[in-house]
């Protein structure tokens, strides 16, 4: 492969770290108590990203779509699950929900850029699928536990609304309706935001990277547009799918809110 | 579980069919668990056209899950509620409820003005058919010592028994056949306590088809309002 930007030895890593250094000397000087986080977050970073370089080292050396295949899911379950963990309410069936969104949402959308859009040759070369797939979950993720987490304090806290509506004859869609705008709406917020404010507040970290590797702008820019049109969708299919299953859940076919199959976390 | 006559000497009913002769709602056997304690078992009885029914018992003998129970917002572990001829699990719910209406305790209102919310329900697909009438809302209003101002207030200023009346508009303006009333004048003052028993009588004799259950605290106003009761003792 050709290299066409700087590559960063250890003692380059260390000289990083040094930045860190700066401001642990200034927390300990000035007794700030923030050395401690500092360094425990550093190292964890450090730790964490090296496992991951070389973990990519070796799946981008796969070439067989079964092992690229399995590796996705192995994301995909760790970010339906994590979705998970940040809500506060649980139902029986909320992992197994949580992952079959994300899956459907995230794998369609990423199947969809890599053999439509991108063109990918072979379509599941690890080198593309596994970071467009990444960015995907990653934001899915966090659309669908916003999602979840509101749905569902939503209906706990509007209850009395919602069953005096269904008492008078709604349907359960129609108690529902308001709850389920809500989740979206709520869910979608951090991807419309970083979508208003795109370049002019914040560069894309994918897009600098590419910058910083070589690319030209023009190009990074493009890749960039494809990247937020599949978090955007990703996001939107994974928030709807999970919020319309939680729905089937909480809301019986005989039009009845069943709240206590809700229960509290922590 | 016993039901027995107050006023009246209780009506002839057979229970193990359920299918009294002209009952508008037949219940048999019904049975309701909660966290794995019976609340209460094998109710059986049946509501006729002009049934006024008090629902009594102690604290926590479930009497609103009785209610809400008749109006399928729960799920029952056992037994049959029969309307019209049909059992519950064969009917649309919504249809079913826009005949057998429910009004919760603690009156929950969405934002907007007393007629606003009045007007709202009317959306829902199952009363599409239908429309909001002014002049039906100011006569109840009339009955209950209200004007035609009462309609423009907002709900976040109503007080609890302002908004009981809301609700209980809402509802009554929907004409149902069977009314669940789960401690309606709970909240609110005397004086208005009575005009909407009053305005509750009014409704009913409209049409004489029609039937409420009624809980309540109040030994005397049961006595005065309905004619037969359904005793839950607790612990089935």
């Amino acid at each position: 492969m050709e290299q066409s930007y700087i590559q960063i030895s250890n003692g380059q890593l260390a000289l990083a770290a040094a930045l860190i250094l700066i401001n642990v000397i200034l927390s300990v000087v000035l007794q700030l108590g923030l050395e401690r986080r500092l360094a425990i977050a550093s190292v964890r970073m450090i730790v964490q990203l090296l496992l991951v370089g070389y973990v990519l080292e070796w799946v981008f050396t796969l070439r067989n779509p079964l092992w690229v295949l399995l590796v996705a899911l192995a994301m995909t379950a760790m970010a339906g699950a994590s979705a998970v963990d940040r809500t506060r309410r649980r139902f029986k069936r909320i992992y197994w929900n949580s992952f079959f969104s994300i899956l459907t949402s995230s794998f369609l959308v990423t199947g969809l850029a890599v053999s439509g859009i991108i063109r990918v040759e072979p379509w599941y070369d690890p080198q593309y699928i596994i970071p467009l797939l990444g960015m995907v979950l990653g934001n899915a993720l966090t659309g669908i536990s916003l999602a979840l987490d509101r749905f569902t304090e939503d209906l706990v806290s509007r209850r009395e609304q919602i069953e005096a509506f269904l008492a008078l004859g709604a349907t359960r869609w129609e108690a529902a309706h308001k709850p389920i705008q809500e989740a979206l709406r709520t869910g979608m917020i951090p991807t419309i935001n970083s979508m208003l404010v795109m370049g002019l507040v914040s560069l894309p970290g994918m897009m600098t990277g590419q910058i910083l590797a070589g690319a030209s702008p023009i190009d990074a820019v493009r890749y960039q547009i494809v990247i937020i049109f599949m978090i955007a969708s990703g996001t939107a299919l994974g928030t709807i799918g999970v919020v319309l299953l939680t729905f089937q859940v909480l809301f019986s076919q005989e039009h009845q809110l069943r709240l206590e199959r809700l229960n509290k976390v922590k | 579980m016993t039901t027995e006559p107050m006023n009246e000497p209780i009506k002839q009913r057979d229970t193990q069919a359920g299918l009294a002769h002209g009952s508008l709602l037949s219940v048999v056997n019904l049975s309701r668990q909660l966290q794995g304690q019976w609340i209460w078992q094998g109710i059986s009885f049946d509501v006729f056209p002009g049934d006024r029914i008090a629902v009594v018992g102690p604290s926590g003998a479930g009497k609103s899950l009785l209610l809400r129970a008749l109006a399928g917002l729960d799920p029952v572990q056992a037994g049959r509620i029969i309307f019209d001829g049909q059992p519950m699990e064969r009917q649309f719910m919504p249809r079913y409820r826009s005949h057998v209406i429910y009004l919760h305790q603690r009156p929950a209102l969405t934002e907007g003005t007393v007629e606003e919310n009045l007007q709202q329900v009317y959306r829902l697909a199952i009363h599409r058919d239908r429309t909001y009438d002014r002049n039906q809302i100011l006569h109840y209003l009339k009955l209950l010592g209200r004007t035609a101002d009462f309609l423009q207030r907002p709900s976040a200023v109503l007080s609890g028994g302002e908004a009981q009346i809301v609700a209980f508009l809402r509802a009554l303006q929907l004409s149902p056949r069977i009314l669940l009333l789960d401690e309606p004048t709970a909240s609110l003052d005397v004086e208005t306590a009575r005009r909407l028993e009053a305005l509750v009588q009014a409704w009913q004799a409209e049409t004489s088809q029609t039937a409420y259950l009624w809980t309540s605290h109040d030994p005397t106003q049961l006595q005065r309002i309905t004619d037969r009761q359904i005793t839950l003792n607790g612990g089935g």
